[in-house]
C-alpha cells in the first residue's frame, strides 16, 4: 500500500515529463531537414506562378456580371433549350450510374484479394486503374469523336467514370468485411457464389447503396462539365448561354443544377439512413 | 469418430502452431480444448474441417480422409461438420431464420439460396432447432437485434440445421456473463448426447471445461501435453499447461465439486 502512494510522492523516481516519440521519421536531423524543405520548396513554387494582376482586375468586372446575372437569373427566355438540356442530363446520369453500378459489382468483386485468385485480382485492378486514370472530359473527348455530340456519348463517359470509382470503393469495402461470417458462411460448405451473397452482400449492401447515390449526384454534376465539350445535356446549354454571354440565363442553369444537386444530396441522406 | 494423426501447421511467418498432434473423439464424446492464448486451439478446429490448411497429417472423420480432398468435395464434407463460434459469427443483417438456413448452404443450389427457397423439410427443421434453443419467435428479427446469448443460440441452431457428425466449437462462451455461458454449454453438451455427437470445443475457462466436458486435452506451443478425464485436472497439470501460477482457486473448485459428487452418490 505504502509503496504505491510513494510512487505519486515526492521521494519519485520516475520522470514527470514524457514526449510523444516521433511517428514518421526517427531521426531528428532529417525530420527539420525535410520540413526546412518543404516549407523552402512551398515559397519558391508561390514565387514562380505568374500573375497578370491588370488581367486579374478586367476579369473582376466580368465576374461581377455574372453575379449580377445570378442576382437576376432569366429562366424564361431559353426555358424550352433548359428543359431539354436538363432531361437530357437527368437521363444521362440515370442511365450511366444503372449500366455503370451493374459492371461495377462483378469487377469490384474481382478486386477484392479476399475472394478471388491473384490473376482475378490483378486484371479487375488493371480495369479500374484504366478507368481512374483518365479524366472524364478525356474520355467524353475521345467518345465525342467516336460517336458524334450528344448524349450518347456523355451516357458512354459516365459510365465508364462509375466503374472505376464504384469498383474501387467496393472492392475496398469487400475487402475489410467481418472475417468470422465469412468463415462461418464457409464452414457450412457453402459454395464460393454462396459465399458471396450470403457473407459478402449484406455486408457491403447499404454502403454500396450510400456509393450508387452519391455517384448519381456526381454523375449529374459531371454531365454539366462534359456537356461542355460537346456530350449533350445541360452542360451544351450552358456552354451555349456563356458563349452568347447571356449571364442571366447561365445563373438560371446554375441555380436549377444546385437545387437538383441539393436535392439529390437530401434523399441520398435519406435513402442511406433507410437501407441501413 | 473423428480421428486426428500427427497433425501440424506451420504458417508462412514461419510460427508453428500446432506439432505432431494425435487423438480420436469417439461419438458422443464432448472433449474440452484448453492451453494458454496463442497455444494453437483455434488452429486445431479450423484444421480439422480445413478452414486452416494443415501442413502435414491427417484427419479422418467416420474413416473417410478430409485432408487430401479437392476444393468441391471439401464443400460436400464442411457441410457435415458444424462450427459454432467465438463471437457468433452470425452474418448481422440476415434474418435469424436466414441464419439458420445457411447451415442448408452446402446441400442446395445457388439459384434455392439466392430466392431463399428452402426445401420444406429444411425449414420445418430449422423451426424446429429455433423452437429447441428457445427463439421461435425471433424467426423474423434480424440477427443484430439480439442479445449475445440469444445470438449464440442462433449459432448452435445453424450448425444443428446442417445435421452435423461432428461439432467444432471455438469459444462458445468467450463474451458471454457466467449464467449465460453456463446455459450455453449445458444446451452444447444436452445436444450433443441427445444427437450422440463428437464435439470438440476450444475453452479459456478451465473451470467451465471441467463442469461440462467428459475429456480435456491441454496444449502447449502446439503440443498435446495432457489428455485426461476432468478431474484429472489438477495442479502440476495445469502447471504444465499454463505455466507456473497459485491454482489454489481452480483447485478448490475442483475438489468442491467431487465433494458432491461424494454427496449425491451417497
Amino acid at each position: 500500500m505504502s509503496s504505491t502512494l510513494d510512487a505519486g510522492g515526492s521521494a519519485n523516481t520516475h520522470p514527470s515529463t514524457w514526449k510523444r516519440p516521433p511517428v514518421l521519421v526517427k531521426n531528428n536531423t532529417l525530420r527539420y531537414a525535410l520540413i526546412i524543405g518543404a516549407i523552402v520548396y512551398l515559397v519558391l513554387a508561390i514565387g514562380s506562378l505568374e500573375v497578370n494582376w491588370a488581367r486579374v482586375y478586367e476579369g473582376l468586372d466580368r465576374g461581377w456580371q455574372f453575379v449580377k446575372g445570378f442576382l437576376q437569373p432569366d429562366f424564361t427566355s431559353r426555358w424550352k433549350d433548359i428543359k431539354i438540356g436538363m432531361i437530357e442530363s437527368l437521363t444521362m446520369a440515370l442511365t450511366s450510374t444503372v449500366a455503370g453500378v451493374l459492371i461495377s459489382i462483378p469487377i469490384g468483386i474481382g478486386a477484392a484479394r479476399n475472394l478471388v485468385p491473384p490473376f482475378v485480382y490483378r486484371i479487375c485492378r488493371s480495369i479500374i486503374a484504366i478507368s481512374r486514370s483518365l479524366q472524364e472530359i478525356i474520355i467524353a473527348i475521345l467518345f465525342v469523336a467516336m460517336f458524334g455530340f450528344g448524349p450518347f456519348a456523355g451516357f458512354l463517359t459516365l459510365s465508364f467514370a462509375t466503374i472505376g470509382f464504384l469498383s474501387k470503393l467496393l472492392a475496398e469495402d469487400i475487402e475489410v468485411v467481418d472475417k468470422s461470417q465469412l468463415e462461418a458462411v464457409r464452414a457450412t460448405g457453402a459454395s464460393w457464389w454462396q459465399l458471396v451473397n450470403y457473407a459478402v452482400q449484406p455486408q457491403v449492401a447499404p454502403r454500396l447503396i450510400g456509393l450508387s447515390l452519391y455517384r448519381l449526384d456526381i454523375n449529374f454534376r459531371e454531365s454539366a462539365v462534359i456537356g461542355i465539350v460537346g456530350a449533350g445535356g445541360i452542360g451544351a446549354t450552358l456552354n451555349t448561354a456563356i458563349d452568347r454571354y447571356e449571364y442571366d440565363s447561365a445563373g438560371a442553369i446554375l441555380l436549377i443544377i444546385i437545387s437538383v444537386v441539393m436535392l439529390a444530396e437530401y434523399l441520398s441522406g435519406y435513402a442511406r439512413k433507410w437501407v441501413q | 469418430m473423428l480421428r486426428v494423426d500427427a497433425l501440424s501447421k506451420t504458417y508462412a511467418t514461419g510460427d508453428k502452431a500446432l506439432d505432431d498432434v494425435s487423438f480420436t473423439v469417439e461419438a458422443g464424446q464432448v472433449v474440452g480444448l484448453i492451453g494458454p492464448s496463442g497455444a494453437g486451439k483455434s488452429t486445431l478446429i479450423r484444421c480439422v474441417n480445413r478452414l486452416v490448411e494443415p501442413t502435414s497429417g491427417s484427419v479422418h472423420l467416420n474413416d473417410e480422409a478430409i485432408t487430401g480432398l479437392s476444393r468441391k468435395h471439401l464443400g460436400q464434407m464442411r457441410r457435415r461438420i458444424g462450427m459454432i463460434f467465438q463471437e457468433y459469427a452470425l452474418v448481422e443483417r440476415l434474418t435469424v431464420m436466414e441464419n439458420v438456413l445457411s447451415g442448408r448452404l452446402g446441400y442446395v443450389s445457388f439459384w434455392r439460396s439466392f430466392m431463399r427457397r428452402y426445401p420444406a423439410e429444411d425449414v420445418q427443421q430449422a423451426f424446429a432447432l429455433l423452437d429447441r434453443v428457445g427463439l421461435v419467435q425471433h424467426a423474423n428479427k434480424r440477427a443484430d437485434a439480439l442479445s449475445g446469448g440469444q445470438r449464440q443460440r442462433v449459432g448452435i441452431a445453424r450448425a444443428l440445421e446442417q445435421n452435423p457428425e461432428l461439432l467444432l466449437v471455438d469459444e462458445p462462451t468467450a463474451s458471454l456473463d457466467p449464467k449465460t455461458s453456463r446455459l450455453i454449454m449445458r444446451l452444447i453438451v444436452e445436444i450433443c448426447s441427445e444427437r450422440n455427437l463428437p464435439a470438440i470445443i476450444n475453452i479459456h475457462d478451465v473451470v467451465l471445461a471441467r463442469q461440462f466436458t467428459q475429456r480435456i486435452i491441454g496444449l502447449q506451443e502446439g503440443r498435446v501435453v495432457f489428455d485426461g478425464a476432468p478431474n484429472e485436472l489438477d495442479d502440476s497439470v495445469l502447471t504444465r499447461i499454463y505455466g507456473e501460477e497459485d491454482w489454489t482457486d481452480i483447485e478448490g473448485a475442483r475438489s468442491e465439486e467431487s465433494a458432491e459428487d461424494d454427496v449425491s452418490e451417497a
